[in-house]
């Protein structure tokens, strides 16, 4: 890293650079491991559009430093490069370094709480802080869409031109509510077969309200694969889209609820399905180092229970017969997997363990979808860019089926077929798994292979 | 004298960025603090804030933007992806930064002539991205390809980890064009075998910025060899892998590659690529051959006999391409991986002749000994490049110093040799006051004179390769303390 003498007191530059004081909370140890070599640039989705320093990783690091001593303050400009980031942190994956930029921006972001106009500042501050910690009352605004989606109001209002723009794109790029959510029957689903292990299913906010589905067939191959899965009723959303854009103190709580909860569960490793929340959930510690560190201890305790469910599966070795699931699939890593938590081997091992899926590799498959959180809210023309560039890479492959393991990028990636025409199917891993379990149940046993 | 001193003062900053506007989109001027700060350093550890950014995506805007500055009596620095080493991309007396990042088009690929056109933002290696299917390749490859610009490589004369075999930057340049420091847009074209006239091309290469911003490229293409080996020598001690590579250059098979990567460097990398490097061996040799496939087993037998004769306890062959490509990642992301040791690093580009390695890695580690510093050495052993990087804290008082003195000491013991100040990473602003440790008062003032042909007014990237009334180590050593030393991180 670079620290900075004041060039020539009384030139223009340095004259022109405002007074700021320092913060002492943003001078975080991480900032402490750039040294600049620059290998983060090309892997950065925003500098490879924009070719600009402050647009990438290194440049954001500087700033946040700069910030940090005070050389300069935390303003418009400073806001807008802090948010053009993706976070998507295919940086860490490039730094030879081992820098934790999602630490770094994270921090930022918290001096700067949520982007946008004052009233869409407020209003992604009070989804955050009122709507997010609140499983019941994100159920609610699920059914108000879900009653707005099929009342063709919005066809109505689109027709009439009546709707803004922006709010038709950001519109375009929901799925239609399912007609049934996440509802957990028991509190402990027991092991098929041997017991192999008793675990927690983190069972998610945006996952159990539209991908319940999801949820129910984790449940099913966890137990076809000998775990007790528990699902805590006293969890709830993990709080990573509050700690990504900037809201801290209502992610505190929601990290002790979730730490909490699965503390009292006694399991043996909480599994994530949702690779943004199993980023999040791992690097807990982070929120409480700074004013709680005996909580921090705690909190770390958690996150070494935290396992995607791909990391998890693999590790416990998959059992069980699995059937033909016949497809040309291919399969985007989704940045918190990748870049936040270093998986890449397993979803795709898993994936080849299928008999009759052919497995092709998607060019860029590491490269973010311009989903990323709320950016694609938030940021649409650069989030649009990404993802029109992500659909052809997907149609050169030939698929019929996208595979990619977090809630975010199968919307994305959902709105991006749509918009594209094409016939690919969005799916999450553990889907194709369940339907492999699926298809041996009805095949008569020698055909199918044992897992 | 301080740098204070001598930065040019701009007189009417408002009129010189309404110009620059008016000459690019405003959206392509950069003039608040928050963006400029981020133009302030490049690869090295130096830093200073520059007055403006521009960035241009034509050659006739390059030029307009030089005019402007030309009439308001500015600096020009030019910037490719700032991945330099030496400061030469950073503004040590301010003026206006040049970046040609957003000027990456790759504009023709002749295949039959083995050349290609390219802007000088394009990135090293998607140069060879661009031609690989067809079995042809870039050859001069940094460490930092993934990362450094066509330009900068122009600008620093760069080699990389094949030197060995290919040469450097200047090797394969075929053509530039130029934009001088009166504006002019000059081709200097078709560098064949013999060209007639005078090889401007050759005075451009490695010029760093000050002749003029080369705003095109014509590079050369090879061909790929039909097959490649690469291999890991394990080794005791540096010296003992210094004889190695002295034996293997001696026997006339050819190696396209000569690496070392010494124990504290190996700590730093293996943690971030998992290459499979041993953390307890004093040296890794990885050395590359490259052929015709039957000509590979040979070549490879002579490798490991004479690493076995020399006391490698253990010689490794790249089984797959993806453990080729861990086994380079280690290689070229050693620099960064610097920042896991400490927060800052130091390093020097010495070259010293071959013969002298084993001596030479001695003294460097006898000199860290004695100032009590930590050295990391990776660097190209085929061709007697050094590259001591020396990790250190800025924030921990009279470090800078220590470190700074160390290394010049390491310095002056390659040229004592018979070596040099630099192999590949430029002069810029961190070397240029040891010029005259190789060079006459004659010798300086013929390079001056060149320079001062093309640019009298001294506006093209200023206090940078030739020797200055200040030096870099004012940028060091003047650094606040960080608030680390004060004990405020939580």
């Amino acid at each position: 890293m670079a620290t900075q003498i004041q060039t020539a007191a009384g030139s223009a530059a340095a004259r022109d650079v405002p007074a700021a004081t320092p913060i002492p909370r943003l001078q975080i140890p991480e900032l402490d491991k750039c040294i600049q070599c620059g290998f983060c640039l090309q892997a950065c989705p925003t500098y490879r559009l924009l070719g600009v320093e402050p647009e990438s990783p290194r440049g954001r690091i500087h700033l946040i430093e700069a910030a940090a001593q005070g050389r300069i303050p935390i303003d418009a400009r400073f806001e807008e490069h802090m948010y053009v980031c993706l976070g998507c942190r295919a940086c860490e994956t490039a730094c030879p370094a081992g820098v934790k930029f999602g630490t770094i921006i994270e921090a930022a972001r918290a001096e700067i709480g949520p982007t946008g106009t004052p009233l869409a500042r407020r209003m992604t501050l009070a989804a955050l802080r009122h709507l997010m910690p609140y499983p019941g009352r994100l159920r609610t605004g699920a059914i108000l869409l879900r009653l707005y989606q099929r009342s063709g109001l919005g066809r109505l209002a689109r027709a009439l031109h009546l709707m803004p723009r922006r709010l038709a794109e950001m519109e375009s790029l929901l799925p239609p509510v399912p007609s049934r959510f996440f509802a957990p029957s028991h509190e402990v689903y027991p092991a098929i077969g041997e017991r192999r292990a008793r675990v927690g299913l983190l069972s998610g906010c945006v996952m159990s309200l539209l991908f319940a589905d999801v949820n129910d067939a984790t449940i099913r191959v966890l137990q076809r694969n000998g775990c007790d899965v528990v699902v805590p009723r006293g969890q709830g959303c993990c709080g990573a889209l509050n700690i990504h854009n900037g809201e801290r103190e209502a992610a505190k709580q929601m990290a002790r609820r979730n730490i909490e909860t699965f503390l009292a569960a006694g399991v043996d490793a909480v599994v994530i399905n949702a690779a943004g929340c199993g980023a999040a959930s791992k690097e807990y510690h982070v929120l409480f180092r700074g004013d709680d560190p005996a909580y921090a201890e705690r909190a770390e305790t958690y996150s070494r229970l935290c396992r995607d469910a791909s990391e998890f599966l693999v590790h416990l070795g998959l059992v069980g017969r699995l059937g033909e699931v016949r497809a040309r699939v291919t399969y985007q890593d989704p940045c918190h997997l990748l870049h936040g938590q270093g998986i890449r081997r397993q979803p795709r091992d898993l994936l080849r363990r299928i008999p009759g899926l052919e497995l092709v590799e998607l060019e860029g498959s590491d490269r973010c979808c311009g989903s990323a959180g709320i950016y694609n809210v938030v940021q649409p023309g650069y989030s649009r860019r990404i993802l029109d560039e992500k659909m052809d890479a997907v149609a050169r492959t030939g698929a019929e089926m996208l595979v990619a393991p977090n809630p975010g990028c199968m919307l994305q990636l959902a709105a991006g077929v749509r918009m594209h025409g094409l016939a690919t199917e969005v799916h999450h891993l553990i889907d194709l798994l369940d339907r492999a379990y699926a298809a041996a149940e009805k095949a008569p046993a020698a055909d199918a292979p044992r897992a | 004298m301080e740098l204070a001193d001598v930065r040019r003062r701009i007189e009417d900053r408002d009129a010189l960025a309404g110009a620059l506007r008016d000459a690019l989109e405003p959206a392509r001027v950069f003039t608040q603090p928050v963006d400029l700060i981020a133009y302030e350093y490049d690869g090295s550890a130096l830093t200073s804030l520059p007055d403006l950014v521009v960035l241009p995506t034509t050659a006739a805007e390059v030029a307009a933007v030089v005019r402007i500055a030309g009439r308001f009596d500015v600096p020009v620095v030019a910037r490719g992806s700032g991945t330099g080493l030496s400061g030469g991309a950073i503004a040590p007396i301010g003026g206006i930064v040049v970046s040609m990042s957003k000027m990456r088009r790759i504009l023709s690929v002749d295949l039959d002539n083995r050349c290609a056109v390219v802007e000088p933002g394009v990135i090293n290696l998607d140069v060879t991205h661009e031609v690989e299917r067809d079995g042809y390749f870039y050859a001069p490859d940094p460490s930092s390809q993934s990362a450094c610009s066509i330009g900068g490589n122009v600008a620093n004369n760069s080699g990389g980890v094949h030197t060995l075999a290919f040469g450097v930057t200047t090797n394969h340049v075929l053509g530039l064009e130029i934009v001088l420091p009166d504006g002019t847009i000059a081709a200097i074209a078709d560098r064949g075998p013999d060209a007639p006239g005078l090889d401007l091309a050759g005075l451009i290469v490695g010029s760093e910025g000050t002749i003029g911003i080369v705003t095109k490229v014509t590079v050369r293409l090879m061909r790929s060899r039909e097959a490649v080996r690469t291999m890991l020598g394990i080794f005791a001690t540096i010296e003992a892998a210094s004889e190695a590579v002295a034996d293997i250059i001696a026997s006339g098979i050819g190696p396209t590659s000569l690496e070392m990567l010494d124990r504290l460097t190996v700590e730093a990398v293996e943690p971030a690529v998992h290459a499979g490097l041993p953390l307890d061996a004093g040296a890794v040799l990885l050395v590359e051959v490259e052929g015709v496939r039957e000509c590979l087993a040979r070549s490879a037998r002579v490798v490991e006999e004479l690493c076995r004769r020399n006391g490698a306890r253990e010689v490794r062959t790249a089984a797959t391409e993806e453990e080729r490509h861990l086994y380079w990642a280690a290689r070229k992301g050693a620099f960064g991986a610097m920042g896991r040791l400490a927060p800052n690093y130091f390093l020097h580009d010495a070259v010293v002749p071959r013969s002298q390695l084993p001596a030479i890695m001695h003294q460097i580690v006898e000199i860290a000994g004695r100032y009590g510093i930590r050295v990391a050495n990776v660097f190209h052993a085929g061709d007697g490049n050094l590259h001591p990087l020396v990790p250190y804290d800025a924030a921990t008082p009279g470090e800078i110093e220590r470190v700074l003195q160390a290394s010049e000491e390491m310095l002056a013991a390659c040229v004592a040799v018979g070596g040099t100040i630099s192999g590949e990473h430029g002069i810029g602003f961190e070397k240029n006051n040891y010029m005259p440790w190789i060079f006459s008062d004659a010798d300086l003032a013929a390079q001056r004179r060149l320079k001062t042909a093309f640019d009298p007014d001294d506006r093209m990237n200023p206090y940078k390769v030739l020797p200055t009334p200040v030096s870099c180590g004012e940028l060091l050593t003047r650094r606040p303390p960080r608030l680390a030393a004060s004990g405020l991180w939580i």
